[in-house]
């Protein structure tokens, strides 16, 4: 009996930790600083300037994620001048994850000469306070009188294989509708990804 | 003694049939998912997302080919549906089975849409892989992470 009570309060405690809650369009998006690849710490006050944010959840090591990484390049370097750039945050825990260590992330960017931060998040808390779930995730955020605002929480696009003739370009969407002062239609999405890497319980 | 060879030879051919039976991964859409399902009545269902790329879930897979041995008895099938892209079916997915000798039956989700196969599975279901799903007649449970045998044989027993 006791055994199972023990096994319980653990799944418990398991599926407590796992179930923190995704944000949605309209909720605050909190800011955060946290350390970059090159040693600086990043916030959304170091973009005076920006209208507003994409913030990716994304890794060194997922499938998937590899597969969005050229377009998340592109839409930095088409949306950064327009003034919303991207930030992109590792969710793994490096322990759990031995390729998503700082060193390693540091590897990724130098090497595919990211032009946008890519954060490491120390104990995932940024990771928990968006409810980032896979990699990717992505978030659009704008700047408003309130604060900084989550606009749009999912995929960058429908087509992760990236063979689709017609592929219906979510974030891009977002944005082009934030620009003409216009609420986005689709504002969440669904997508296959890598489950954020934790380190076991015990 | 008639008895025990009966038993073996019934065991050889069960082997022998799963064996074989495992070595094909058939497509598989939601809407064929879900009358499979139905159709099984009294029987439980535990539905495992997985793909060749994800680490997690080929760590866990021996906990299903685990448990389905383990409960030949009961009334359990254990269905393994790889979200793959189809592209990789003969390239990954095929190889990957026949290598890792898995018994349980394998598909490979036929669908393209995630903004609409998603909810369809399971509404609370963000995406992360590895996901498992145990239904037995109006009884649900979606678990959105990676199972330890004693969590899988716990929800299990639990439903």
């Amino acid at each position: 009996m006791k055994k199972y009570i023990s096994i319980m309060l653990f799944l418990t405690a398991f599926l407590s930790q796992a179930q923190s809650k995704t944000l949605k369009a309209g909720e605050a998006a909190p800011d955060f600083k946290l350390i970059n690849v090159d040693n600086k710490e990043v916030s959304f006050e170091s973009y005076p300037k920006a209208k507003g944010f994409i913030v990716v959840f994304t890794c060194n090591t997922c499938p998937y994620a590899k597969a969005y990484e050229q377009r998340i390049i592109d839409l930095d370097k088409k949306f950064k001048p327009e003034g919303y750039p991207v930030i992109a945050i590792n969710p793994n825990d490096p322990e759990a994850s031995k390729a998503d260590t700082f060193a390693k992330m540091q590897d990724l960017a130098k090497e595919k000469k990211y032009a946008f931060p890519y954060l490491f998040d120390k104990g995932q808390v940024v990771t928990d306070q968006y409810g980032a779930k896979h990699t990717p995730h992505l978030f659009v955020v704008s700047k408003s009188a309130k604060g900084t605002v989550v606009e749009y929480t999912g995929a960058i696009d429908n087509d992760p294989e990236g063979d689709k003739e017609v592929k219906t370009k979510y974030v891009e969407e977002v944005i082009s509708a934030l620009q003409k002062n216009q609420k986005p239609t689709i504002t969440e999405t669904k997508e296959i990804g890598c489950t954020v890497k934790r380190k076991a319980k015990v | 003694m008639k008895k025990i060879r009966v038993f073996i030879i019934f065991g050889f051919l069960l082997l022998y049939s799963t064996t074989f039976y495992g070595q094909q991964v058939k497509l598989i859409t939601v809407d064929q998912l879900q009358e499979r399902i139905k159709k099984g009545k009294d029987s439980t269902y535990v539905v495992n997302f997985w793909a060749t790329w994800c680490a997690p879930c080929i760590k866990e897979l021996p906990h299903f080919e685990k448990l389905s041995q383990e409960h030949k008895s009961e009334k359990l099938a254990v269905l393994l549906i790889s979200v793959d892209f189809k592209s990789k079916l003969n390239s990954a997915v095929v190889p990957f089975v026949k290598r890792k000798k898995i018994k349980n039956e394998v598909f490979l989700l036929n669908e393209s849409n995630p903004q609409e196969y998603i909810d369809r599975i399971e509404p609370s279901w963000s995406g992360s892989i590895p996901a498992t799903l145990l239904i037995r007649n109006e009884k649900r449970k979606f678990i959105e992470s990676e199972l330890t045998y004693e969590q899988l044989i716990t929800e299990y027993k639990k439903l």
